[in-house]
């Protein structure tokens, strides 16, 4: 597996403005307090447990992992990890494609 | 009992005052603005939130798990989400059923 390939990103910043030129009857700062509440939304949600389905870009739901014991690495004592719950992400089918797509255009 | 685009678009009208329309409309903008840019090879990241972060997979070995034939799975660009720190910390403290 390679990921070394791709280098360039969209941060926050360049999203909201992708946004905003698109939107423009609406002020830029309107579509960066919008950007934000949905970020918020959406991990409220699933600080809440509860699931996101978007259909054609994909769903997020918590998946979780059961206590274990690990090893404190300065003193090797063995502790108990409580389980725990994590962010896990399922891509949709047309997001999927479209981003395996990519790779033949490339 | 999900999230969806229908709620998030609610809560914009509700928490910002845009009108329905532009609420609704944002939101499709919102997904389709983050698929757009990783359908064309870019990183997002969205800090706070979490990165969506592409990854190439070379050609590997498969089998067809009815008939046991074997077949290659073909290189593929995959989107992989790694939650961001914040977002990890709010999720761990949730406490409740184990899924």
């Amino acid at each position: 597996m390679t990921d070394e390939s791709i280098d360039r990103s969209m941060m926050k910043s360049e999203l909201i403005e992708r946004i905003a030129r698109k939107q423009s009857h609406l002020a830029y700062k309107d579509v960066e307090l919008a950007v934000k509440s949905l970020l918020e939304q959406m991990s409220n949600a699933l600080s809440s447990g509860e699931r996101i389905e978007i259909r054609g870009f994909g769903s997020f739901s918590l998946h979780f992992r059961p206590p274990r014991s690990g090893r404190n690495p300065k003193t090797g004592d063995s502790v108990s990890l409580p389980g725990k719950h994590v962010p896990h992400f399922k891509p949709g089918k047309e997001l999927r494609e479209r981003v395996n797509h990519s790779l033949k255009k490339s | 009992m999900a999230l969806t685009k229908a709620d998030m678009a609610e809560s914009l009208y509700e928490e910002l005052g845009l009108n329905k329309r532009e609420a609704k409309e944002l939101v499709e903008l919102f997904f389709e603005e983050v698929r757009s840019a990783l359908g064309d090879a870019y990183h997002v990241k969205l800090s706070g939130f979490g990165n969506f972060v592409l990854r190439d997979k070379t050609e590997r070995p498969g089998r067809n798990p009815k008939t046991g034939e074997e077949i290659p799975i073909s290189a593929r660009r995959v989107v992989t989400f790694r939650p961001g720190q914040k977002l990890k910390q709010r999720v761990e403290a949730y406490a409740g059923s184990q899924q």
